[in-house]
């Protein structure tokens, strides 16, 4: 089982981080949104992976660490309200700027031309 | 009545920006405007009332156990910290008196929604905590760069976002690293098991430990994670700018909280494991900031690059980790908050009389209130550039001081004298050839500097002199709590 939430965790922030890395705001947003899963379920595993026990003290012969779900809880909340913040600034940004480059423009501008004017 | 005292600076703001968004007073201005500066009053009154108690309150939010619940723990430096933050969210606010608020909807209550998660950042106990309130505070922040609109701010908006949407991911990613290997996340329990840790686990929690450097070196705006401020920091308005002063400190409170209080001294096979790697940092990012000083093409971005000039002056004050260093750190701290703010307050001023040059160092129609701006602008470039009489010269000559062995002070006197040297050449330029050389246009009649924006500035200016004027009273006690600091750890 640990292989597979570490493959998991793996492949999710690696497609997570090369979206980061795009220059358009929606797969940013994409990414942003897969390295939060990454993420949620690395915190998940941070307790250790216990299968099949109740994340309550006496209830069963061993228990499952309570406190990485309350933090997953709180992180998957916070993430959600972030991702929904984002999206609606890319959508801002592509009204205000005409285009949904990260940067608000295909080409790098030239600073020099904007202090001498 | 006492113990509860820890929690109402991060009630009571949040009361207020709750009563400000009622439906009734949206569009009552006044009476918005009245409701957010008297809970600012009250949140300065009760964070004096908790400074002036000489011990560590811990709360425990709910009743809750230590190591289980969340704990509050309003300790000197917390208690400290508040303090500049209060004092600097006054003039922020009434500055933003003169029109600013109208801009947009909703500045106030995201105004003291940014100052709850600001006080939370400083009072918590806990490190997950710690992310919340971390949250809390970027979450308003976001909102309030984007107040107003414009091109500029969604732009400057993308970047900052994303940015810090990475660094929380990296945040977590830490805290589930350091929660594996230590089993806690509470700041005064992980500085009694980590003196223990050791093999594989010490290596695991040091490779957390590291993760929290990042995203702390992010929100600090240490090189090489700075690219975003400048452009950040001049996009947002003034009111906003100002309280962003903070912002960047709140992550070096972070390290030092962190790096200093938990793997400090005491903390076993990982005492001061970061020590190498803050020392270059810093260096780095003073010599950018250097570089950015004088490349500055306007005003606010000066003020931008001044602000990570500040950063690596303590960044500085915490590699040397001394206790003397460290009083020299927080007493810098507050003076560059306080100038810095300033300084984007007066920029903002500037750019509403001179019309399209807006604050470029270009010539253009001469400012109408010259005097009283040229004035304010020549103490507040004093104040940041470090010249005595004003409190920029005790905090960069006591950090100074604070070198102990030849190789740091062959490192550090050059580069703080060079950024002085630098930052004086700047505001020279700056100066005049904003308030001298001008074209024959006429001044614009109409652009006025309203009150509040004056009393904003000149409230920030007289914390300045006060910092100068009693700098003996304010180290005596910054002494005592850098010693604590490096003896015992913090929270423990």
């Amino acid at each position: 089982m640990e292989i597979a939430i570490a493959f998991c965790i793996g492949l999710l922030s690696a497609c997570g981080l090369f979206l980061i890395l795009r220059g358009r705001t929606y797969p940013v947003v994409l990414g942003l949104t897969l390295l939060t899963y990454a993420v949620n379920l690395f915190l998940f595993a941070s307790g250790q992976l216990v299968k099949g026990q109740p994340p309550i003290l006496g209830s069963g012969s061993s228990y499952t660490d309570p406190l990485p779900q309350a933090l997953v809880l709180t992180a998957i909340v916070i993430g959600f309200a972030m991702t929904a913040f984002v999206v609606i600034l890319a959508i801002r940004a592509r009204a205000d700027l005409g285009n949904d480059h990260v940067d608000g423009k295909s080409k790098p501008k030239d600073i020099t031309k904007e202090v001498e004017q | 009545m006492m113990q509860h005292l820890p929690i109402l600076p991060i009630l009571l703001p949040m009361i207020g920006a709750i009563i400000t968004m009622l439906p009734w007073l949206v569009n009552k201005i006044q009476l918005t405007r009245w409701v957010s500066i008297l809970t600012l009053l009250c949140n300065i009154a009760i964070i004096t009332l908790l400074a002036w108690q000489p011990d560590t309150i811990i709360y425990q939010v709910g009743n809750w156990d230590a190591p289980f619940g969340i704990s509050l723990v309003a300790d000197n430096l917390a208690s400290y910290m508040l303090l500049v933050t209060g004092l600097l969210a006054i003039p922020a606010m009434l500055y933003s008196f003169s029109g600013i608020d109208r801009q947009g909807s909703f500045f106030h209550p995201l105004f003291l929604f940014q100052i709850m998660g600001i006080n939370g950042a400083f009072l918590t106990g806990d490190l997950f905590n710690l992310f919340v309130f971390f949250e809390v505070l970027l979450i308003a922040s976001y909102a309030l760069l984007i107040h107003a609109g414009g091109k500029a701010k969604t732009q400057a908006a993308i970047h900052y976002v994303v940015l810090n949407l990475v660094g929380s991911s990296c945040f977590l990613i830490g805290l589930g690293l350091i929660y594996a290997s230590s089993g806690t996340l509470n700041m005064a329990d992980l500085a009694i098991k980590v003196s223990v840790i050791k093999g594989d686990q010490a290596i695991l929690l040091q490779a957390g430990a590291l993760m929290l450097f990042l995203v702390f070196a992010l929100k600090a705006a240490a090189l090489p994670l700075h690219f975003w401020l400048p452009n950040t920091y001049a996009a947002a308005s003034a009111p906003v700018a100002a309280l962003f002063a903070i912002m960047t400190k709140v992550g070096l409170y972070a390290i030092w909280r962190v790096f200093v209080g938990i793997f400090g001294d005491q903390a076993g096979e990982l005492a001061n494991f970061i020590a190498p790697w803050v020392w270059p940092v810093a260096v780095l990012t003073m010599l950018v900031a250097i570089i950015g000083t004088l490349a500055a093409y306007s005003l606010r971005r000066l003020a931008g690059q001044l602000i990570i000039g500040s950063v690596a002056a303590l960044l500085f004050a915490i590699a040397l980790n001394n206790p003397q260093a460290t009083a020299a750190g927080l007493y810098y701290l507050a003076h560059s908050t306080f100038a810095g703010a300033a300084l984007f307050l007066i920029a903002d001023m500037v750019s509403q009389q001179r019309g399209k040059a807006d604050d470029r160092f270009v010539p253009s129609r001469p400012v109408h209130n010259a005097r009283i701006l040229g004035g304010v602008f020549f103490v507040v470039a004093i104040a940041l550039i470090g010249m005595p009489p004003l409190a920029g010269f005790i905090g960069k000559f006591a950090i100074m001081q604070a070198a102990t062995t030849t190789s740091q002070m062959l490192w550090l006197y050059p580069l703080m004298l060079i950024a002085s040297l630098a930052t004086l050449i700047a505001f020279s330029r700056a100066g005049s050839v904003i308030f001298w050389k001008h074209s024959n246009a006429k001044a614009d009649e109409d652009a006025q500097v309203a009150w509040p924006q004056l009393t904003a500035v000149a409230l920030l200016i007289t914390l300045n002199l006060f910092m100068v004027i009693w700098a003996g009273t304010i180290f005596e006690p910054l002494s005592q709590m850098a010693n604590q600091m490096h003896q015992v750890g913090m929270g423990g």
